[in-house]
């Protein structure tokens, strides 16, 4: 365990206390063991990976950090507090944002629209204004639109401004996904195995933005990732998964070294 | 024991009758959803136009009559024959299984990938395309229904239980036709779970519901088996237009057996045969007896209108997924 | 040429968003507006009013409010026509036993009135959804047209089990009960049509509409991004029926006059709504127009050619109605399943490049 409270990554960036503390979390479907047994932190300012082989276990990891899972035991600490039972949009509410494996935009909006519903959590006026629209409403409406045109700028997705989310490509909507969450201005932004399918360009460009929004928002990053290339350059740490176990944590370096990892990667038999 | 109680037995008896009937109607519906996700709001006109074209056949009724005498001025009504029932009763199902090839050629065909609610939306609009045809081919008096099944009380069974309740107890008063309905009812059920479990169409068809693209690359093709589907659906439609026609005439209220089916669908769960089996036989029950317990003498009556739907709506919130899904997992 | 956006520059977000951002589209709407409210009570005849413009507006209300819900949260209601009825009998009990109160208000209480009767059947909708929903709204059609038949308050004790509208009057212009006169009643509805159609449009353009649209697209995903579903389906059938419910309140006092409940506020009038709603488009307030205006114009034009020119029976004609309707129906299903608003924005898209298309 790192009982210090901060440290500094090779390229100088300061990382400092916890953000989310996973204890001892155990998650079962019926039978079905999930995740057992699992701890780990991830800090502020940090880009933290969570890899593994498929049915590891690491995609119901994320839905128990954004509580769209309650996982049987153990305890999840969101910003020094334990969190008690809760909804997922209340803890949308608290700062935790993310994007999905299998992209989950809301197909009937455009681009815009679909990036102004990570800004809800944001926007407060009352069904009364609403209707009225004149006044609060209207203010608080172009208000977000200004913030959203600076996320629309910083992914260069301008051109596909006003158009529905169900004609673009694949990893252009990946990109508009990742442009919801990062509406939401995140305390913690979870990743869905962001480049899954794609080309080494528009992995190139994801893994760019994913750099870009740590670097200048510094916005806390926990992503899930395949592509190991990928998570031992854009990682700061990372924990390993494999059949619902934590098998490996720490430094990418330390990671690819562990043996543990190496077999469960290169697929020895388990016993 | 007080006639009271033998009333309420009769009741039951009643309600499990009706609740059979329930079960052959929402079968209709389960299906057709099983096989192409579709809900077919039209299963009920459905049954409607089967039993006028069975009457219009067995009369030899001209179709069309109405609107060709409004147009030429001519006075067209009947061929003037009377077809045995038997052979009414095929070339009914000979006309269903033909508007099944016309659903799956001019409407499914081009509705593959829609979401379901439109879907949906579109048999409602089938629903009253038919509800209209049906009255322009045959007209829309009440017209009488019979094919020859027995009808009016059971003497035997009244006899033999009279002397159960004393004096104000006469006996259990059935309809021969509901027995008879529940009998063709439970028969019919027993086959068409056989066909689905140990024939190869029966095969094919759950193939299909459990998964369209996987039986397509298996080499199924869907659009026979909507046309099947459909068939059987209007097979089923006919029997259940038959057996509630023969008992209040046919006429436009026999479509509306479809809406006492959707509570059935709503217990059962929209892809369980066994679902809409006993999710039936409980609605009639069900609502044969709170109208009796407590409709009738509390409420004023006629909560069979409604019953069904709030039983159903209640359950449902407590069990989301009806009497035999498995708990949903939502997934991300 | 004509119509078009070429050196329509907007220099603010303010002006990206408004409703119609073309100048054209804004001109014809102010137009059509001024038309509706200056000309129009002069020139028409009763016949036009009672028979089409009336129930058009009337039932404009209701569409958009069924769209709010079906189009805009995609909840499936099939209820519309019973909540309907809990408008109008709001109305008639407000009426009757409060006399002194002026009738707008009588049509907005009864509007709130049925948005919580809504709202109630609109819990379920948390655990039931889809198909299972749509059932389960005719839980609400049953159960609300029984208790208007079986519990003699509500009609007040009368003998026919009727409920008729007494007179009531705004600036001492009778807008209801036998003495109004059509024109008064046609500004009375349009009224109501302007401002509610306003407010519906800003409900769905912001915040709340995305809310809505959110929940409709992938409720699942937008529970997660930070929208309270309970939250945002009851707005939904809250607001919803608000509407429906004014729509019945003035579809009672100010067109019919006197209703039966079973007769006026059956299944047939929630398929109705249903249906004006597909037809013009689900998730589009001009849609609901449309489709008001298509389902009240068709079966009068209907009646006018087959009964009127033809001299068909009118059960013909009546029989004929229903082929088309269902017809029409699964067609504009088929061919374009965002309806008449759709086809719209279709003719306008070609409008911008004629005469010149490349």
């Amino acid at each position: 365990m790192n009982a210090i409270d901060s440290y500094i990554t090779p390229d100088g960036r300061t990382i400092g206390a916890p953000v989310m503390e996973m204890k001892n979390i155990t998650l079962r479907f019926g039978g079905v063991v999930a995740i057992k047994d699992i701890s780990f932190d991830i800090r502020e300012g940090e880009i933290r990976a969570i890899i593994g082989p498929n049915g590891a276990g690491k995609s119901s990891m994320l839905n128990v950090m954004n509580g769209f899972y309650h996982p049987q035991e153990g305890e999840v600490h969101f910003r020094g507090e334990k969190r008690g039972p809760m909804r997922p949009h209340q803890i949308a509410h608290q700062g935790i944002a993310r994007t999905f494996q299998n992209i989950a935009l809301f197909k009937g909006m455009s681009t815009l629209d679909n990036i102004m519903t990570g800004r809800l959590t944001h926007m407060k006026t009352g069904m009364f204004s609403q209707i009225k629209w004149w006044g609060a409403a209207q203010r608080e409406e172009v208000e977000n639109r200004e913030l959203v045109e600076k996320i629309i700028d910083f992914l260069e997705i301008q051109t596909i401004r006003k158009t529905p989310v169900g004609r673009l490509p694949y990893g252009l909507q990946k990109r508009v996904e990742l442009g919801r969450a990062l509406a939401a201005e995140p305390k913690l932004l979870l990743l869905d195995e962001p480049m899954a399918g794609m080309n080494v360009e528009e992995k190139e460009d994801m893994s760019r933005f994913i750099l870009d929004v740590n670097d200048e928002f510094g916005t806390t990053i926990a992503l899930i990732e395949h592509d190991m290339g990928v998570v031992m350059d854009i990682a700061d740490r990372v924990v390993v998964m494999d059949y619902g176990k934590k098998i490996g944590d720490g430094t990418p370096e330390e990671v690819r070294t562990n043996q543990d990892v190496i077999d469960a990667y290169l697929g020895v038999a388990h016993d | 024991m007080s006639a009271n109680f033998y009333f309420g037995v009769e009741v039951f008896l009643n309600g499990l009758m009706a609740g059979v009937m329930y079960s052959l109607v929402a079968l209709g519906f389960v299906l057709i959803f099983k096989a192409s996700g579709i809900f077919n709001y039209a299963q009920g006109v459905m049954a409607l136009f089967a039993a006028l074209t069975l009457v219009g056949f067995q009369n030899g009724q001209i179709p069309f009559a109405h609107l060709i005498n409004a147009i030429f001025g001519t006075d067209l009504h009947h061929f003037g024959w009377h077809m045995p029932a038997f052979l009414a009763i095929l070339c009914a199902l000979g006309v269903m299984i033909l508007f099944a090839f016309i659903v799956e050629r001019y409407i499914l065909k081009h509705l593959v990938n829609q979401e379901p609610i439109i879907l949906f939306m579109a048999t409602i609009g089938l629903a009253y395309f038919m509800e209209g045809l049906g009255d322009l081919m045959w007209g829309s008096d009440i017209k009488k229904l019979d094919v020859g099944i027995p009808q009016g009380g059971n003497i035997w069974l009244e006899e033999k239980t009279a002397f159960l309740g004393g004096e104000d107890f006469y006996g259990f008063y059935l309809d021969n036709l509901d027995i008879w309905a529940t009998v063709l009812a439970a028969i019919l059920v027993t086959s068409l779970v056989l066909f689905s479990q140990y024939t190869k169409t029966g095969r094919a068809l759950r193939a299909v519901a459990d998964d369209h693209q996987a039986a397509l690359s298996v080499g199924i093709s869907l659009r026979t088996i909507w046309v099947i589907v459909w068939s059987i659906a209007g097979f089923v439609a006919l029997v259940a237009g038959i057996m509630w026609g023969s008992k209040s005439g046919v006429q436009f209220s026999l479509s509306l057996i479809a809406l006492k089916a959707l509570p059935v669908l709503m217990l059962g769960g929209f892809t369980s045969i066994p679902g809409a089996i006993i999710g039936g036989l409980i609605i009639g029950v069900g609502e044969k007896m709170f109208e009796f317990l407590i409709g009738a003498p509390f409420l004023g009556g006629a909560t069979e209108n409604w019953f069904a739907y709030m039983l159903a709506l209640l359950f449902l919130v407590f069990r989301p997924q009806g009497l035999f899904g498995e708990k949903i997992i939502e997934r991300v | 040429m004509i119509y078009r956006e070429a050196g329509d520059f907007k220099t603010s977000y303010a002006k990206d968003q408004q409703t119609f951002p073309i100048a054209f589209d804004r001109w014809g709407y102010f137009i059509t507006l001024a038309f509706a409210f200056l000309v129009v009570p002069f020139i028409i005849n009763d016949y036009w009013i009672n028979a089409v413009v009336l129930p058009f507006l009337i039932y404009a209300i209701a569409a958009i409010g069924l769209n709010i819900l079906t189009g805009y949260c995609g909840q499936v209601s099939l209820g519309s026509g019973g909540f309907m009825a809990v408008g109008a009998y709001a109305a008639y009990k407000l009426m009757t036993g409060f006399p002194d109160l002026n009738i707008v208000f009588v049509i907005f209480l009864s509007g709130g009135i049925t948005a919580l009767v809504g709202m109630l059947f609109g819990l379920p909708s948390l655990r039931i959804k889809g198909f299972y929903l749509a059932v389960a709204t005719l839980a609400a059609q049953f159960f609300l047209v029984w208790l208007f038949n079986k519990v003699p308050w509500f009609y007040n004790y009368s003998a026919s089990g009727q409920i008729s509208a007494p007179e009531r009057s705004i600036f001492g212009y009778a807008v209801t009960g036998a003495n109004a006169l059509p024109a008064v009643s046609y500004l009375f509805c349009l009224c109501f049509v302007v401002i509610l159609a306003w407010a519906a449009r800003n409900l769905t353009r912001g915040a709340n509409g995305r809310k809505w649209m959110a929940i409709r697209d992938m409720d699942i995903a937008a529970e997660i991004i930070g929208v309270n579903p309970l939250k945002t389906k009851l707005t939904a059938f809250g607001v919803s029926s608000f509407y429906i419910g004014i729509a019945g309140a003035m579809l009672f006092a100010v067109y019919l006059g006197a209703a039966e409940v079973g007769e006026a506020f059956g299944i047939s009038k929630s398929f109705l709504i249903l249906f004006m709603v597909i037809i013009g488009g689900l998730g589009s307030i001009f849609g609901s127009f449309a489709g008001a205006a298509f389902m009240v114009l068709m079966p009068v034009l209907l009646k006018n050619v087959m009964v009127g020119q033809l001299g068909w029976p009118t059960d013909l004609a009546a029989h004929f109605e229903f082929v088309i309707v269902g017809g029409l129906i699964v067609l504009f299903l088929i061919v374009e399943p965002h309806g008449l608003a759709q086809l719209w924005r279709l003719a306008k898209e070609k409008l911008r490049l004629w005469p010149f298309p490349h």
